[in-house]
């Protein structure tokens, strides 16, 4: 349409308000289209993956068909599908939500009472996990709790028994294995969060005569409710995600006793080429994970005024 | 304006020219360059020796080709999960790679392979490999998609040493299960710290397991794991149990390695590194390639391995015919279906895999070769003491089913010998469940009850 010059509308207060607020969304366009490619991509390829019968390699290398909800058959109807949900959901309960949280918690509140160099000590060793790569902490893991590990022979001097860990307590030796690497990062969240709380507050209730329970139960952690409810949702999927530490040190085993989700779809997608069931069971870890960040975000905003 | 037109046309021009160089279309004379991939680990140079050599003599005999090494550090299976992954894109996909026998089949079948047939009909080489290693490459079609590099077997090997010191006469020739068990029980009882007679189970060793240990049992019951005729998956056989019970008698009676120790994926390390050199190990079951492990640079040097140790066939059940068990595997080199000049691709693997090449890396890996100007070589036959003996299971050997189910196949075999060994089923339960894994991936219509 040619515009003529006069006939050109004056724009009004209205549509460039409108046009103001379109043009504020654009620097945020390559983000959007960065996340759609990069996360939201593979999910729906995942997704896509999963109601066909992809391999790695044979017949179905060449042609995958679309084969419906028959891998979820399978999936539901496979005798390892209820234990590895069961040793996730123990996994992320155990070293992620008690283990790391409360522990993180712990060190965080300790911490603000110990004398500066012991702070700064107890920091820098819990950091120290947290800062190793994840290929490096598991193998550090690993010979910890292997059969002539370092636990082993602390205990050995001891004149306790000696257990083989990886082998008779799989599931603890990786807990305790995530408990040490991740706490940091909840030690780091609490410190933070701790920080914010106005001393004029806790002076108030110690006048009060509330004692140190009270003063935490009552003020501090009401007050730093947001952090826990953040840091419990990134803790909780980052858990859910381990693969390497628990590769690295058990490889899932002995029989399956610590084959958890990611374990468990990695071994049926790469290990056996079945590429389709493989990513049946990395969709339900998803929506597992999508099921705890909807209920943390609730929690988030329930915690607003 | 004249000048600045010209400048322009130039620019083009030069930009089209250096487009041109890099695309696929570029003349023949021009660059090229084939992709190699294979495998490569601490414990195995061999083959990195192999293809660097390969390249030299390539790149000189042919100007103005360059052959890219792509080695991937990983164990068979990460290395196998790599390779796929590779060849599922066209331009990922390598030009040349390493290619395991039981992979053939499957790959072929997803069309990842180049189909070799009229290559190999104008390659004077292939006269002199043996048959039974060519058909190692055979596709499901009856073409040929692979070229072996050599091939294994596996014996029993035991450390005279232990055996002789426990009053076991020597050459010790097994020639029933019960012979095993009896000598086992003989070294237990004259040293209760040695461990008298290993063999591999559970999933941690994986192909391991079952190469080195289960099928040299079930194959000498009479049993197999695949009826190859009507193309279905055994069943309910009484060799499987009877092989998973062997088993149970093994661990349970303490005469193999602990349970824990079994189910550690570096087991087999100190197997070859710790336990047979320092004589804390009777005997174990393994490949015809051990000699690699221990000769001067290999990862476990052991000047005395040639003297202290021995090898014996593994026996059938009750020393029925032919009186010995072994299993093949061996590896191979194959052409990507997608490569851009076949005929390159193919001249590359063909002076990889000539007399010279053959030579060194069956020597350096203690392969054996199938090649027949490599089998009479001298220096071959003089490679390591034990070339002679392990040549010969070559006529009771056995080959896996290599259909595109058997990693599932087997890691279900791996479990039930795991489920026994740690107690957590009898062997007639573990064989019942194996059946019924059978069944669920293969569908009940692809197996037979034996």
């Amino acid at each position: 349409m040619p515009v003529l010059p006069g006939s050109r509308p004056q724009p009004t207060p209205r549509t460039q308000a409108a046009f103001r607020r379109r043009a504020r969304l654009l620097p945020v366009v390559p983000a959007v289209l960065l996340l759609l490619v990069f996360l939201a991509g593979p999910v729906l390829w995942a997704f896509h993956a999963s109601f066909t019968n992809a391999a790695l390699t044979g017949r179905n290398a060449r042609n995958p068909g679309w084969v419906g909800l028959e891998n979820y058959q399978r999936l539901f109807t496979d005798p390892v599908l209820p234990l590895s949900l069961g040793l996730t959901v123990l996994f992320v309960g155990g070293s992620a939500i008690l283990g790391q949280n409360l522990l993180g918690l712990t060190i965080a509140v300790l911490m603000r009472q110990a004398r500066k160099p012991v702070a700064a000590a107890v920091g820098t060793a819990v950091v120290a996990a947290w800062v190793l790569p994840e290929i490096v902490a598991a193998f550090a893991a690993y010979a910890y709790f292997s059969r002539d590990g370092t636990l082993n022979q602390l205990l050995g001097w001891l004149g306790l028994g000696q257990p083989d860990w990886l082998y008779a307590f799989p599931m603890v030796a990786i807990m305790l294995a995530n408990v040490w690497r991740g706490t940091a990062f909840s030690m780091l969240v609490y410190r933070a969060a701790l920080d914010d709380v106005p001393a004029d507050v806790t002076e108030a209730a110690l006048m009060d005569g509330a004692g140190a329970w009270q003063r935490l139960a009552f003020i501090t952690l009401p007050m730093i409710r947001g952090s826990i409810a953040t840091n419990l949702m990134l803790i909780t999927l980052q858990t859910l995600a381990v693969f390497t530490l628990v590769w690295v040190m058990t490889a899932g085993g002995p029989s399956n006793a610590s084959t958890t989700l990611p374990v468990l779809a990695y071994v049926e997608a790469f290990k056996f080429g079945d590429i389709g069931y493989g990513t049946a069971v990395a969709s339900v870890l998803i929506l597992i994970g999508a099921a705890f960040g909807a209920a943390y975000v609730r929690l988030l905003r329930q915690g607003k005024p | 304006m004249r000048r600045r037109a010209l400048s322009v046309t130039s620019l083009i021009a030069a930009a089209a020219l250096a487009l041109c160089a890099c695309s696929p279309a570029a003349p023949a004379d021009q660059a090229k360059t084939l992709k190699v991939v294979y495998q490569k680990t601490d414990s195995f140079a061999a083959l990195d020796d192999l293809f660097k050599s390969a390249k030299a003599e390539f790149e000189a005999a042919n100007a103005g080709v360059t052959v890219e090494l792509q080695p991937i550090q990983a164990n068979d299976d990460d290395y196998g999960t790599k390779l796929a992954l590779a060849l599922r894109s066209a331009s990922t996909a390598p030009d040349v790679f390493y290619e395991d026998t039981f992979k053939v089949r499957s790959d072929a079948d997803a069309g990842y392979l180049l189909k070799l047939d009229g290559h190999l009909a104008e390659w004077k080489d292939w006269d002199t490999f043996d048959d039974a290693a060519k058909a190692a490459g055979l596709g499901d079609d009856g073409g040929t998609y692979a070229v072996p590099l050599g091939t294994d077997t596996r014996a029993i090997w035991y450390n005279k040493k232990v055996l002789a010191a426990a009053g076991v006469n020597l050459p010790w020739e097994p020639k029933t299960w019960q012979d095993i068990l009896d000598t086992a029980r003989k070294i237990k009882a004259s040293d209760p710290t040695v461990v008298p007679f290993n063999m591999y189970a559970g999933k941690a060793t994986g192909e391991g397991t079952v190469m080195q240990s289960f099928y040299e049992l079930l194959y000498g019951t009479g049993d197999e794991l695949y009826d190859a005729d009507a193309k279905k998956w055994v069943v309910g056989s009484d060799g499987f149990t009877d092989s998973l019970a062997f088993l149970k008698t093994l661990y349970d009676e303490q005469l193999a390695v602990s349970p824990a120790e079994a189910l550690d994926a570096n087991v087999w390390k100190k197997v070859f590194g710790e336990w047979l050199p320092q004589g804390k190990m009777g005997a174990t079951v393994e490949g015809s390639y051990s000699p690699s492990f221990w000769q001067k640079g290999g990862s476990y040097e052991w000047p005395e391995y040639g003297t202290d140790m021995g090898v014996a066939a593994f026996p059938t059940k009750d020393g029925q015919a032919p009186g010995g068990v072994s299993m093949s595997g061996g590896w191979t080199l194959a052409v990507g279906a997608g490569t851009k000049d076949p005929g390159l691709a193919f001249k590359f693997l063909g002076t990889a895999l000539n007399q010279k090449n053959s030579l060194t890396f069956n020597i350096a890996s203690s392969q054996i070769a199938v090649r027949g100007d490599v089998a009479s070589d001298a220096g071959y036959q003089a490679a390591n003491p034990f070339v002679k003996d392990v040549s010969e299971l070559v006529s009771v050997t056995h080959y896996r089913p290599a259909t595109a189910d058997y990693p599932r196949i087997s890691a279900a075999v791996q479990e039930a010998t795991e489920a026994v060994i740690t107690g957590a089923k009898s062997p007639e339960q573990a064989a019942t469940d194996y059946d019924a894994a059978v069944a669920g991936i293969v569908g009940g219509d692809k197996t037979v009850r034996k």
